[in-house]
């Protein structure tokens, strides 16, 4: 079932939250809603939920203005970060609560939450209490619960975003095989742009209550329509007016004219990534990017004088950001501290 | 959740045990168990002496008087009918004052404790003024066993709302929006995920409520009096003492305490299987601080004794 949302505004006393938003996600895509924290995202995700209401647009579902309608009627799975378990419940009444209301068979009821725990890794455990479970549990019993009673639509709020690193990575996976199984159509809300481009096949990239950009994760890395997204979904340095990737600088040991003198001031090797950090002759902090085969190959010190040659640099003056606001922030971005322009001496 | 986002089983945490600051946990059982001895248990050591010190048969003579059976039964079904109302109401009270937003919102949440801390013969007065034969509102229940219903409503009120409100503040909204996302209509969601998760809180709200009833004199004394149809048990105690019956006011007074101890046992019982899921991880259940509140741990029931 596809959605889209049309023209959605939404605030809370003055802030807004939802700035005239239109999204259209296609029937069976995996869909990732990225932005940092404040630019509406989780907003967006629940008032296609129906858990909030918006003052001004609407959502459709396969087609149907769902707008009026109250979250209960609307059959959207919805995962929330940190699992909303029921508590007071075992994990298979749980699992079973939502077929439980659309009042099926103790039978029929069994076979379906036997048959999710299944899927999600969880069988043997329907006795215990989401309080005995571990996190990456406690979030696979939540997604059997919203899958039990077949949606049109899987919504998912942060779903890793209370799970530590090595957890997270393997949900990623885990959710993206789900996906393929399943095909139902999935939204579902990060900050973190690693993980979306690693599970969703379309982002839809937010700030301040509106939409930047949307396409695959190619699109957005190597297209960028502001310097929003460029900096959002991966390390950036601007030069003037130019932005260019730290792994799009090319460090050179002769000038010629496509070249910028820059000197080294810091080597730092992590692994098989080398960074490089340069200050230019006007005062510009940049860094590169480098392998460590290149490095050996310049044979570069910390204090020599080398020549960087950016490559695909870009330049958005002709296409100011659509958002004025975002403008005067240009690095900005609170949960991407680390996509700053420039490195940290 | 960092450490508990592992996949392995995560180990219940252990519960909290008692430890005063700067003694050992022999010494701080023992400060105690002195304390509640001399404050509680011999009082009630005493008092039981009394009632039994002309034998059984006397006792039970005592106990089974008509004047006393009927006070006793007077005074059980008029608690069991207050606390149902207060079970009702506080809830809703409790409700309104988390849930809602209303002018003077603060101003009720500061006067609900007022029956509580109001002496119990100024709440009678309140209580006549506009129930009395002056009524502003031409309604006189004074002197009525409506009289007492209504004064154990206004004094026991608090108990209910107080045991409820911290555990509705608490209350994870995901929880609703998730079962409404499931289908969950809003009745249905307060039956199947409100109410059970406010159930310990309502429970120890309505023990409380009911132990203060049965022993309420002052309120219902003025209010209610002691006239033929509304001597309640606590009031023929009153009697009882002016009248030299030592005896008899203490075995009256011993049915009232077991009748609590059964209403206290009663709600343990249903707490426990209320917070059976807290139990199960090893948390503190309730968080109410109140006797009557469950254990923390089954594992740790020897702390008990």
């Amino acid at each position: 079932m596809g959605i889209s949302v049309d023209g959605a505004n939404k605030s809370f006393g003055d802030f807004q939250a939802l700035d005239d938003v239109s999204i259209e996600v296609p029937d069976g895509s995996l869909t990732a809603l990225l932005g940092p924290s404040g630019s509406g995202k989780s907003t967006l995700l629940r008032a296609i939920a129906g858990l909030e209401t918006l003052d001004a647009g609407r959502v459709l579902i396969d087609g149907e203005d769902v707008s009026k309608k109250p979250t209960q009627k609307r059959e959207v799975g919805f995962v929330f970060q940190h699992y909303a378990a029921f508590k007071h419940m075992t994990v298979y009444e749980n699992v079973g609560f939502g077929l439980k209301i659309r009042k099926w068979k103790k039978e029929k009821i069994r076979a379906r939450v036997d048959e999710l725990l299944n899927l999600v890794q969880l069988p043997g455990l329907a006795d215990r209490y989401p309080s005995q479970l571990s996190g990456g549990q406690r979030q696979r019993m939540a997604l059997a619960r919203a899958l039990a009673v077949q949606p049109q639509v899987l919504l998912l709020d942060e779903p890793f975003g209370a799970l530590d690193a090595k957890v997270r990575k393997d949900l990623r996976t885990w959710l993206r095989n789900l996906h393929e199984e399943m095909n139902v159509t999935t939204i579902f809300v990060t900050h973190d742009q690693e993980e979306a481009m690693d599970v969703a096949g379309q982002l839809v990239v937010m700030n301040q209550g509106r939409v930047e950009q949307s396409g695959s994760a190619d699109d957005l890395y190597d297209k960028p329509a502001n310097e929003f997204v460029m900096s959002f979904v991966g390390e950036v340095n601007r030069l003037g007016d130019d932005f260019v990737r730290p792994h799009d600088i090319e460090i050179v040991r002769d000038r010629d004219d496509s070249t910028e003198e820059a000197m080294v001031q810091r080597i730092v090797a992590l692994g098989f990534e080398i960074r490089v950090e340069l200050m230019l002759a006007d005062g510009t902090e940049v860094w590169a990017q480098l392998t460590r085969g290149e490095l050996q190959r310049l044979e570069l010190r910390e204090g020599q004088i080398a020549y960087l040659r950016p490559v695909h640099a870009k330049s958005f003056n002709g296409s100011p950001p659509s958002n004025p606001r975002g403008a005067s922030t240009p690095h900005g971005s609170p949960d991407g501290g680390d996509a700053g322009i420039t490195a940290a001496a | 959740m960092e450490a508990h986002a592992a996949q392995a089983p995560v180990a219940p945490p252990r519960a909290r045990q008692l430890r005063l600051p700067g003694v050992g946990a022999g010494l701080g059982r023992g400060v105690v168990v002195l304390y509640l001895s001399v404050i509680v248990l011999l009082p009630i050591a005493a008092l039981a002496n009394q009632a039994f010190s002309e034998g059984l048969a006397h006792f039970w003579s005592q106990v089974t008087s008509p004047a006393a059976k009927s006070s006793l039964e007077l005074i059980l079904a008029c608690s069991l009918i207050v606390v149902a109302i207060n079970a009702f109401f506080g809830t809703v009270v409790a409700w309104l004052l988390v849930r809602d937003n209303f002018p003077g919102k603060s101003l009720v949440n500061a006067i609900i404790d007022l029956p509580f801390a109001l002496p119990t013969i100024v709440a009678s007065l309140i209580l006549i003024e506009l129930w009395g034969n002056k009524s502003p509102i031409g309604i006189d229940i004074a002197l009525s066993r409506t009289a007492i219903v209504v004064a154990l409503c206004f004094v026991t009120l608090p108990f209910v709302v107080r045991a409820v409100q911290p555990l509705l503040i608490e209350m994870d909204r995901d929880m609703e929006e998730a079962a409404a996302s499931l289908g969950a209509g809003g009745f249905t969601v307060f039956r199947r995920i409100i109410f059970p998760n406010l159930l310990p809180g309502l429970a120890a709200g309505v023990a409380l409520a009911f132990a203060r009833a049965l022993g309420e004199y002052g309120s219902v004394l003025i209010f209610a009096g002691g006239t033929k149809n509304t001597t309640v048990a606590s009031i023929l105690i009153g009697q009882q003492i002016e009248q030299g019956n030592e005896t008899g006011a203490a075995a009256i007074s011993v049915v009232l305490l077991a009748m609590a101890l059964v209403v206290l046992v009663l709600i343990t019982l249903i707490q426990r299987w209320g917070s059976r899921h807290e139990r199960a991880q090893g948390a503190g259940a309730g968080g109410l601080g109140l006797a009557v509140t469950a254990p923390p741990a089954p594992q740790e029931d020897d702390e008990r004794e």
